[in-house]
């Protein structure tokens, strides 16, 4: 049995911002994280983030993981690699973990769930094929392992994830036969999109994939139009030689620990699915847990950052450590409304609105 | 048009076009920036003031061209690879590019330069006459591209042509 004061289950962008937060105002704070090395999905995420200053715009991401979990550990924040939470027990206040191949229990005073997103699936004839990737994966293996995902990709989705795989797709060596997209415009920034089409990438607009053929393993991916409903045009079928076919069709938060929790659930399709009921700094129905990032409603990884830190100060103040709590918060509050007032933002304010306004 | 092909459209252009005297003195940045997302990097990259400060991280940068000399930080900062800096003045009948480019190898400088524009498409050749590598793993490295003037506003990408044999797009 393990007592601390705050835990935060992932080190991603949110659960490092929550740990560096929490830290900062004097709480021991404990990282769990099933990777071998922090950083969650910033790890590869090798092109330079939007956002201000503040977020560290105009930094790579694989560069943020490493700040971030550098000062992590100068502010003497402990972190459990390998550790995989299996589930909280509010009414012993147990946080079951499994490290390094022991089960360990943790009792934390406050606790962050940063568990963030994961990938959805699309179905088609052939979706179980070697060679039908998730574009998680395909980034994995190119961007922290090194390994080179096929010759030749259809892209599925042109929201950010589907533009900026492709790019470095391309960037590692690989063609890009063409992006395609079910709804009738590209769902990502345009400077996403801009810097494909001078590559000579087409995007597809308005289009999807029929099936997927090979045996033993892919090697044609058949696409076809798709009307306004969303269904297929029967006729305007193409093949496209491939050996990889990426899938990037959109997130789900992860929210297994908070369901298990006994949180205030909520379907909002605007934050990617179910995410709990919280305030505005993160803190859940269930007394002493706090969401944050991905996981409370699927976003970018600068405002995982801002909701991280808003739940890191939650947790602290919680226990005491309140010194400077106003003005900090005020500061990512501001941040945040900042990031999401544009148009890109529509989605997620609409989002958080019904979730507040109880109609989801 | 940009949100279904990803090029932008020839009134967007415009928009960001300078005004053809400037052109006509020297290097200047085109931020060809055209949709409201939160970003500023172009802001604090700008040590000349030529970037105007942001109300709203949202909004289009505003630039004063009056104030830029070409010098393409913001070429280097940007996360979008949307800025790029046009010479016409570089040399009689020539003209000057300072391109975003997140490729390796890197070109060399008097390497020839197989030239696309935003669509993709093989619009010409240029020659590599400089290249800046900028801040170590966070700066994106600018290509310094001598163009003939009458591509100057298209050319938006540049393909190193191995031992000069055009290689294929990529």
């Amino acid at each position: 049995m393990r007592r601390v004061e705050v835990a935060v289950v992932g080190a991603g962008p949110a659960g490092l911002g929550a740990a560096l937060a929490a830290a900062s105002q004097g709480a021991g704070v404990l990282v769990i994280d099933n990777a071998c090395r922090p950083g969650g999905q910033l790890v590869k995420q090798t092109h330079k983030f939007f956002g201000s200053r503040r977020q560290r715009a105009g930094t790579r991401g694989i560069e943020i993981a490493d700040l971030l979990a550098r000062e992590a550990m100068e502010r003497g924040v402990e972190m459990w690699l390998d550790a995989t939470a299996l589930g909280y027990y509010p009414a012993d206040g147990v946080l079951t973990v499994e490290h390094l191949g022991r089960f360990r229990k943790v009792v934390p005073r406050a606790l962050v769930i940063a568990t963030g997103a994961s990938e959805r699936m699309l179905a088609f004839p052939g979706n179980d094929l070697p060679g039908v990737y998730g574009a998680g994966a395909v980034q994995t293996l190119m961007n922290v392992h090194g390994v080179k995902p096929g010759q030749r990709v259809l892209m599925v989705g042109a929201g950010n994830i589907g533009l900026i795989v492709s790019y470095q797709l391309i960037q590692a060596g690989v063609e890009v036969a063409a992006v395609v997209e079910a709804a009738p415009r590209i769902g990502g920034y345009a400077v996403h999109a801009s810097k494909l089409r001078r590559l000579g990438v087409p995007i597809l607009v308005s289009h999807s994939v029929k099936a997927a053929h090979g045996s033993p393993v892919l090697d044609t991916v058949t696409t076809w139009q798709v009307d306004h409903r969303w269904e297929g045009i029967p006729g305007s079928e193409r093949d496209y030689a491939c050996d990889v076919l990426c899938l990037s069709v959109g997130l789900s938060p992860l929210t297994d620990l908070m369901w298990q929790a006994g949180c205030d659930m909520r379907y909002i399709p605007e934050l990617g699915g179910y995410v709990p009921t919280r305030d505005r700094e993160g803190r859940t129905s269930v007394p002493g847990l706090w969401v944050a990032g991905d996981a409370g409603g699927v976003e970018e990884a600068s405002s995982a950052m801002a909701t991280g830190r808003l739940a890191g100060l939650g947790a602290a103040r919680f226990l005491g450590y309140d010194a400077g709590y106003e003005e900090a918060a005020r500061e990512v509050l501001d941040d945040l409304a900042a990031l999401r007032a544009g148009p890109t933002g529509a989605k997620i304010r609409k989002g958080l609105e019904r979730l507040q306004g109880g109609t989801g | 048009m940009l949100e279904k092909s990803g090029v932008p459209s020839g009134e967007q252009l415009e928009l960001c076009m300078p005004r053809p005297e400037r052109r006509r003195r020297g290097a200047v940045a085109v931020f060809e920036c055209f949709e409201e997302i939160p970003c500023d990097p172009c802001y604090d990259a700008c040590k000349f003031g030529a970037v105007f400060p942001f109300a709203d991280i949202n909004h289009l940068p505003r630039v004063d061209h009056d104030r830029c000399n070409g010098c393409a930080a913001c070429v280097s900062h940007c996360p979008g690879l949307a800025i790029f800096v046009v010479d016409e003045s570089w040399a009689p009948g020539r003209a000057l590019l300072k391109l975003p480019y997140e490729f390796v190898p890197l070109p060399e400088v008097g390497q020839l330069l197989a030239c696309y524009d935003r669509e993709g498409r093989l619009v010409g050749e240029g020659i590599t006459v400089r290249v800046v590598r900028g801040r170590p793993r966070l700066g994106t490295p600018v290509v310094w591209v001598e163009v003939h003037p009458e591509l100057a506003w298209q050319v938006r990408h540049v393909q190193p042509v191995m031992g000069g044999a055009s290689r294929e797009r990529p």
